[in-house]
């Protein structure tokens, strides 16, 4: 049970080699083995969202699949949403939406609705409000009654179809 | 520049939206073991013998403690609302004797990963006589700990709030309206779960926990006296908070054994709860039954008030005391004048998960029961309810008015308030006439839709004091240092906009500290909605020091120094925002779903440092508000096992069952107590939401009276459609 296999996850366009029990779930994979701590673990059971990363461009509860699943994966997290940009950070627009709606309180949440949505968003940009409502009700949070997350996403939605 | 009253974005954000916050989990140290509980599988019984061998067998595990290996560790210490009689009823950080809820933790194990600790806990085996639990509040009080503690009943407290001449009142009475009402049992539910990681230094000799939140500095005081340390030894650091609401950051059994373990393993220790535990061993909240008798005049004026509480107060009294009940009976009254008062609080304990505080802790309940009498009144008068409420308002005339009662250590007086004003603002808003004839139309063709309105008075700001020291450096960089605690509210955008309106410098120049007994000598946290009022006062009076010494001091002498300066704020009331909460529900009658087409929050919180801040504050509430007027509740079976453990079973709003909150912040009623004129926002927003979803709910069912009961599950909603079919 404890035996370790050596794996290799791709994160963010990087490669990470690391060893894990073959009963290791992803979340803790990224975060305790890859040092990616971006990723949130709030219930461990599949509910909440906050564990929310992208595997091959799909959103996916990383506390619900094996590290060893991911194999062979391109995976993406929060720590892989902005950019390098000319005068430092370019947050992307979903961070930047989030700061300027005050979609976050705690942030604890924030990873998961932020990698949510980028992955609904690149996956259909035309979205309807209605369908990104029912989208974002993957995910739980405690702090801000959604409405300033689903008014972020809207924003983002917009500023990402104009570039 | 003016910062105050400016919707500016928060300093927090960046870190956390870049996945670059760091929360508890997040941390590590070099050889740290990792802690996991074994928690009772039983609600009520006798622990008879634990066996540990087969987990110590456990390559990995280095160490199992059961209570007889922490016996020196007193029990937790009552913070607030300690009467006399109830230190018998502490919780001891490992069971000792008995376990009194499902979740009580029994053992401790300490092993060398996370994942190790968790399989080891599985194989520790507790052999408990069971015996039978006590799982409601209204049956009669029982023997907590029969043979460890005989004599001591359940029956934990009872609390009496009154004033005036009830008998008088009775005697000229026109009518008297009696009500039975309930709230279920919720918890805040932050999004991260509870964790501490803890180290000792022996070259310091020093022991710092991290992952603490709300009241460190108390904390810090309770883990030293508790192992034996001197104060200033004992370290408490918060990082980013996951979202508290009242429940994180209360001293609980994990955190001492987390201390204790470092101390005596010699290495770091770490935990982190799941979800599962988390919903097993965090205060559970509100679960109150209200009966109520109301002495009135033709007008529905109250003469006289009364009410029997009955708070389920769960397994043990742990730090809340009986707060939860106290502030229950202490604001009742709420906005009416009420000449005449008593209320008698039982606070019970039974063998659910212990109780304490989350957001609006004993306002959600009472002013649920408050409000649902005032329907009640209005009912049995054939009057409408709003002029029932108009008629009993404190006038605005009549502030600062004493409510007659004392609560937390202090009376309470209404600083300031215009009841009437912000009802006639709401009306407005809500076109009300207009949107009562559209509902009408609606119900007419068929539709149960129906409004509901209920009015608050809040509490914030809670004394006694709070201390802020602000320094600048020679490169003109401002460190705010505060003895506050974050929760994820904004704390440090709100500090810097305080500070930065009276020293007139940048807010990206000003850096706040909060969260750490290592800067600051004295603090106290973040609870009650206090810190906007008590910790931004104090940031107020050390920027105005630190203002005049820059004048005093000539430009070239400061160039190359530091300058600092100290500043208190003390209180010894708090104070009152108000509100009204409205909402328009439609229900299914074949799902017996619920959609909450609309709902307004109007509240009057003095003056907003940041209004975009506080319109987030009161959104989160009414969110919870709402999920605990419909979804949420900790449901147990006959024997005590809780049937609510998960998410699954725990339901909680997401965003396709709320509407967007509609929001009408007023100022019309600064506080005189504070320079700033703020009251409190974080509590607002949840006050009022199970009375005006209760309301809504009767008019839509066409039932007045019919909810008597929170949450209104689709089952109970079944259950009412039947009566009214």
């Amino acid at each position: 049970m404890n035996a370790k296999t050596a794996i290799t996850l791709t994160v963010n366009g990087r490669r990470y080699d690391i060893a894990v029990e073959p009963r290791r779930n992803l979340a803790d994979a990224l975060r305790e083995d890859c040092g990616l701590t971006g990723t949130h673990v709030g219930c461990e059971h599949g509910v909440c969202g906050a564990c929310t990363v992208l595997v091959d461009g799909k959103p996916v509860r990383a506390c619900l699949m094996f590290a060893v699943q991911a194999r062979g994966k391109a995976i993406r997290t929060v720590e892989g949403l902005a950019t390098a940009g000319k005068s430092g950070e370019e947050l992307h627009p979903l961070q930047q939406a989030f700061w300027e709606h005050h979609g976050l309180q705690c942030g604890f949440c924030t990873p998961g609705f932020l990698m949510l949505a980028a992955g609904v968003l690149e996956a259909d940009p035309d979205i309807s409000d209605e369908e990104m409502r029912h989208v974002l009700s993957s995910n739980l949070c405690r702090c801000t009654g959604y409405q300033n997350i689903v008014k972020a996403v809207r924003a983002a939605a917009a500023q990402m179809k104009l570039k | 520049m003016k910062y105050i009253g400016v919707s500016h974005k928060r300093l927090e954000d960046r870190l956390l939206l870049t996945g670059r916050g760091r929360f508890v989990a997040d941390l590590s140290a070099p050889r740290q073991l990792h802690m996991r509980l074994v928690r009772s599988s039983v609600a009520f019984g006798r622990i008879k013998s634990i066996d540990t061998s087969e987990a110590r067998r456990l390559p990995g595990v280095v160490a199992i403690w059961t209570f007889d290996d922490i016996r020196e560790i007193p029990p937790i210490d009552i913070r607030l609302s300690k009467v006399g009689g109830l230190e018998q009823y502490r919780q001891t950080v490992l069971a000792r004797d008995y376990v009194r809820y499902v979740g009580d933790p029994v053992a401790a194990v300490f092993a060398e990963s996370a994942y190790l600790a968790e399989d080891a806990a599985e194989l520790v085996v507790c052999a408990i006589e069971d015996l039978p639990a006590c799982m409601s509040a209204l049956s009669e009080p029982g023997d907590f700990m029969p043979a460890t503690l005989p004599g001591a009943s359940t029956e934990a407290a009872v609390l009496t709030k009154a004033y005036g001449d009830l008998e008088a009142a009775y005697a000229k009475a026109h009518t008297v309206v009696e009500l039975e009402v309930a709230v279920g049992r919720h918890t805040a539910v932050p999004l991260e779960t509870r964790g501490a990681l803890a180290e000792f230094d022996p070259a310091s000799g020093i022991l710092t926990m991290q992952g603490a939140a709300k009241v460190p500095h108390y904390n810090r005081d309770q883990v030293a006296r508790m192992l034996d340390m001197p104060n200033d030894m004992v370290h408490l650091i918060q990082g980013h908070v996951g979202g508290g609401f009242g429940v994180r950051g209360e001293l609980y059994p994990e955190d001492v054994l987390v201390c204790q373990a470092a101390l005596r393993l010699k290495r770091p220790v770490k935990w982190v709860e799941d979800r599962h535990e988390h919903l097993l061993a965090a205060n559970h909240s509100r679960d109150q039954v209200h009966r109520l008798r109301a002495a009135v005049d033709e007008r529905g004026y109250i003469l006289a008030l009364e009410d029997d509480i009955y708070a389920d107060q769960g397994g043990y009294i742990r730090t809340h005391g009986v707060t939860v009940a106290d502030l229950a009976a202490a604001m009742l009254p709420g906005p009416y004048v009420v000449p005449a008062y008593r209320a008698t609080a039982h606070v019970r304990l039974t063998n659910k998960t212990p109780a304490g505080t989350y957001r609006s802790p004993g306002r959600y309940e009472s002013t649920f029961a408050r409000e649902r009498l005032m329907d009640a009144i209005a009912r049995k008068l054939g009057r409408d309810p709003i002029e029932v409420r108009r008629v009993n308002l404190i006038p605005k005339a009549s502030m600062p008015f004493d409510r007659g009662v004392d609560t937390l250590g202090t009376r309470v007086v209404y600083d300031s308030g215009d009841y009437a004003l912000l009802l006639e603002k709401l009306l407005d808003y809500l076109r009300y006439d207009q949107l009562k004839a559209e509902l009408v139309a609606r119900r007419a063709a068929g539709e149960k839709v129906g409004l509901g309105l209920a009015f608050f008075v809040e509490k914030s700001g809670l004394g006694p004091a709070d201390k802020a020291v602000i320094s600048i450096d020679a490169d003109g960089m401002v460190e705010v240092v505060t003895g506050a605690a974050s929760v994820g509210q904004g704390i440090e955008t709100v500090m810097a906009q305080i500070c930065a309106e009276t020293l007139d410098v940048p807010m990206e120049r000003i850096r706040v500290v909060h969260g750490r007994t290592d800067r600051i000598d004295y603090g106290m946290g973040a609870f009650a909605s206090r810190v906007t009022v008590m910790t931004g006062c104090a940031v107020k009076a050390a920027a105005e020091g630190l203002r005049d010494k820059l004048m005093a001091s000539p430009a070239d002498a400061r160039s190359d120094t530091a300058l600092s300066a100290e500043g208190w704020f003390r209180a010894d009331h708090m104070n009152y925002p108000y509100g009204i909460h409205a909402a328009v529900v439609r229900v299914d009658e074949d799902t017996c779903g619920i959609k909450v087409e609309r709902y307004i929050v109007a509240c009057d919180i003095g003056r907003a440092v940041n209004p975009m801040l506080v319109e987030g504050q009161f959104a989160g509430g009414a969110v919870q508000g709402i999920g605990g007027a419909l979804y949420e509740e900790f449901v147990y079976d006959e024997t005590g096992q809780p049937l609510a453990t998960t998410f699954a079973d725990y339901l909680m709003p997401t965003a396709a069952e709320v509407p967007t909150i509609e929001m009408l912040v007023t100022e019309d009623a600064p506080s005189p107590q504070n320079p700033l004129g703020v009251k409190g926002a974080g509590e607002g927003g949840i006050n009022a939401a199970g009375a005006a979803i209760a309301a809504a709910l009767d008019e839509a069912l066409g039932q007045p009276g019919a909810v008597t009961r929170l949450p209104v599950t689709p089952l109970r909603l079944h259950r009412l459609l039947a009566r009214g079919a």
